[in-house]
């Protein structure tokens, strides 16, 4: 259509760059809603096989580095910060500011990811894995649990309030594995996803394309990332903290 | 409403030249598999669940002629296994689910509402090419072969490690799952955002068409509900390649949790599938009563409540799987309940036709087969809520056939009234009413006979998906099957009048039924935007007291000279 239809931001069905605004907006909305009941599975799950199988969870508990963990809480909270200030920024219509806190932003994402690898690659070295890989260094059944394993089976149960005696891994420890990884694992999708956003928010912004009037990806990314960063708030105490 | 910019009625199109409209107004096949245009994707969406439909429909006529008579008649047990599943996963997750929100619900909520699109088209599209992707995934299941575990997944079975042979399937098949799931979320939330944000100056909540309550309904749940099932997938998924023990006994997890968790989507996801066709029967009833329909706001909010209550009832599936005996009181108390929106709606859709000037189009014809299917449907529901009729009936035919009246007698029944209904506005051809009446005829018999003897076989005890009977139910088995041919037959004229209808149908006027809700009011087929000027809602879509004879006038020239003269 040849007409004028406002600014060029504004896509052809819509009205009025509040009218575009507001849809997103609750579009956003709508959507974490379903991020929502998708992770309320596997918190439902959690709490069906705690109730079972505590002594599982209270071991499993201390096979997870809780320090690790803490330093993850810390700098995914400290980018939930930025990424608002991001958001700010960006509605002042500040594109260098706005730049800057996407990359904090993105920096802490990618610090979270790096602490992550480390846990992941020590439980795929020592052989804390999911279901029938429990106790398979890399995934590997053949050679059976390690001295390494071992040893550490053996600290965390002396460590757990919920134990059967010395020596005692509780079986169900991998449905523990099971719902970490899955938990975790999810997470860090979503962790990724939203770096990717990032890189595409820092491209725009680099080409102008926001401004006081239209920032409204920006907005969207934030709530995005406010919602991996309250899942996370509840994954650290439930998974690293229970014992 | 007022429909300035519009081709007046009242002026002869053809006079005028063709008025633009979306299906020339670009060509090429790109044109149609890259565009945004929610017109174009709600016929691709149409084309897309006909095609599952079909594909669904022979799954149920091999089923059917398996069981015509005792032992094999057509196929080994096993094959018979995977065609019952093939065809209750088809039809559920490729066929119903999409079928009126995608297809009508994409090209019509739109425009009921005035507006140019949805509020996302590109991830309109998206959806789109999901549930394009999902369904690929569901063929590769059925190429490899062996999912037999019905639509359900129930765990044990599903996970496996009792069947022998290429059990992989299985993955498959609920990667499909997971993935059109995703497709049915997105199309939600652009749905619930359109109908929020997207609304034509004038027209508030209390003049939406119920149709796009139903739908909004609809969105609501796909949002809420469907998440769970991807995650129930996930869950099954790694149970099954990794046996982390939370579904399989053996290893200390919980087949009943695969079970609340299976239900917790899938009986919201049965109100994903008949709200659509309530949604549609609305249109239909005030359409050819020419009535407003009868407590407007009670039908919206009874859409609503069974929204709200889908979510809380789902334990009822599970009466004898080994619940708790109080939880099964409470959702029994819970399923009850329901009756009360559904029967709100009924009632009120007959008090809308009880003096109205009904007329008994094919449409219609679809529409009244609703009322009376789905009434059979939801009543022998209660049945099924009451704890110890239920420990009878549970997995017997009779909740085989409580079910096809719901979502066959239902669903189905809207789709195909809603499908002739806006037809004409959707291909800008008319088809032939005496075949689709024809049509109407076999399948509105062929399913009375296909399920009725369905529901006397259940009240004497024939379980479902078994392979093989007692000789007391063979005439009835016999007679269902006979049903089903008719069925087919029905089906098959409805296509012949379809494909004839666009190769050979007249043009169709703006407005053939002469109803006042707004899709109507612009060009048939509608101009690409939809209406070339916003229009201005100045009425209610059923307020025909409130109508001129222009905006009521079909567009054949005889209905428009009779009008004038009345």
């Amino acid at each position: 259509m040849g007409h004028s239809h406002g600014p060029a931001y504004l896509a052809h069905h819509f009205e009025t760059p509040k009218q575009q605004f507001e849809s997103a907006k609750l579009g956003m909305w709508a959507f974490l809603s379903q991020e929502i009941l998708f992770f309320s599975g596997l918190f439902v799950a959690y709490g069906i096989f705690r109730t079972w199988y505590p002594e599982s969870f209270s071991v499993g508990s201390h096979l997870l580095n809780w320090k690790m963990g803490a330093i993850n809480t810390a700098v995914l909270l400290g980018s939930s910060f930025t990424a608002a200030m991001a958001v700010q920024s960006a509605q002042k219509g500040d594109k260098g500011k706005t730049a800057s806190y996407l990359i904090v932003t993105f920096l802490c994402a990618a610090g979270f990811m790096v602490v992550k690898y480390f846990e992941y690659s020590h439980k795929w070295h020592v052989g804390t894995l999911p279901g029938q890989y429990f106790g398979c260094p890399g995934f590997d059944c053949s050679n059976g649990p390690t001295l390494e394993f071992a040893e550490e089976m053996s600290t965390a149960i002396g460590n757990s309030y919920e134990n059967f005696g010395a020596n005692m891994v509780p079986y169900h420890l991998r449905t523990f594995f099971g719902i970490y990884f899955i938990m975790t694992g999810l997470h860090g999708v979503h962790v990724l996803i939203g770096m990717g956003l990032i890189l595409w928010m820092l491209k725009r912004n680099a080409s102008n394309e926001f401004s006081a009037e239209f920032y409204t990806p920006v907005d969207l990314f934030a709530l995005y990332w406010h919602l991996v960063d309250l899942v996370w708030i509840f994954l650290f105490p439930l998974l690293y903290l229970i014992d | 409403m007022t429909v300035e910019a519009e081709v007046p009625h009242t002026s002869d199109t053809a006079s005028q030249g063709e008025p633009e409209n979306y299906l020339t107004h670009e060509t090429g096949l790109t044109s149609w598999l890259i565009t945004v245009d929610h017109k174009r994707i709600g016929l691709m969406y149409l084309m897309s669940v006909i095609f599952a439909f079909a594909f669904g429909g022979a799954f149920a006529l091999l089923l059917r002629t398996e069981l015509a008579t005792q032992g094999q008649t057509l196929m080994e047990a096993d094959t018979y296994n995977q065609v019952f599943t093939l065809h209750g996963a088809i039809m559920v997750f490729l066929f119903i689910i999409p079928s009126i929100p995608g297809a009508l619900g994409n090209f019509f909520l739109p425009i009921m509402l005035g507006a140019k699109d949805v509020a996302f088209p590109k991830l309109n599209l998206a959806s789109f090419w999901i549930y394009v992707l999902g369904s690929i995934f569901a063929v590769l299941a059925i190429v490899l072969g062996h999912v037999d575990t019905g639509w359900t997944f129930y765990t044990p079975y599903s996970v496996g490690r009792n069947v022998t042979g290429g059990d992989q399937a299985v993955l498959w098949m609920t990667t499909a799952v997971f993935i059109t799931g995703f497709s049915s979320i997105l199309t939600g939330v652009n749905f619930i955002a359109t109908v929020h944000k997207m609304r034509a100056p004038g027209l508030h909540w209390k003049r939406l068409p119920l149709f796009i309550w139903g739908v909004y309904a609809t969105a609501v749940i796909q949002v809420l509900a469907t998440p769970v099932l991807a995650i129930t997938v996930l869950l099954l998924f790694m149970e099954k390649t990794m046996s982390v023990g939370i579904f399989d006994p053996q290893l200390g997890g919980d087949p009943v949790l695969f079970q609340h968790f299976f239900w917790f989507y899938s009986h919201p996801a049965v109100y994903i599938m008949i709200l659509p066709g309530m949604a549609v029967v609305n249109e239909l009833i005030a359409t050819f009563s020419k009535r407003k329909i009868f407590g407007y706001m009670f039908v919206a909010m009874s859409s609503i409540s069974l929204a709200l209550l889908s979510f809380v009832v789902w334990g009822h599936h599970m009466f004898t799987s080994g619940m708790s005996e109080y939880g099964t009181m409470v959702f029994s108390a819970l399923t009850f309940l329901v009756a009360i929106p559904s029967g709100v709606k009924i009632f009120n859709w007959i008090a809308t036709l009880y003096e109205g000037s009904v007329s008994f189009e094919s449409p219609m014809l679809y529409g009244l087969a609703f009322l009376v299917l789905f009434t059979i449907g939801g009543l022998t529901g209660l049945f099924l809520g009451v704890l110890s009729v239920d420990v009878y009936l549970h997995d017997t035919y009779f909740v085989v056939a409580h079910f096809h009246y719901t979502m066959m007698g239902g669903t189905v029944m809207g789709f195909l009234g809603g499908l002739h209904y806006w037809w004409p506005k959707m291909t800008g051809k008319m088809y032939s009413e005496t075949l689709a009446r024809i049509a109407f005829g076999f399948v509105f018999v062929g399913f009375n006979v296909t399920f009725i003897s369905q529901f006397i076989m259940g009240s004497q005890g024939m379980p479902r998906r078994y392979y093989d009977y007692l000789d007391q139910f063979q005439p009835f088995h016999m007679t269902s099957t006979g049903g089903a041919y008719l069925l087919g037959i029905g089906f098959t004229i409805m296509a012949i009048m379809l494909v004839k209808s666009l190769r050979s149908g007249e043009k169709a006027p703006p407005n053939p039924w002469g109803s006042a809700s707004y899709e109507w009011m612009t060009t048939t087929p509608p101009h690409p935007h939809n209406f070339a000027e916003t229009p201005i809602i100045e009425r209610g879509p059923y307020d025909y007291h409130l109508c001129s004879e222009e905006e009521l006038w079909t567009g054949f020239p005889e209905d428009f000279k009779k009008g004038s003269e009345a």
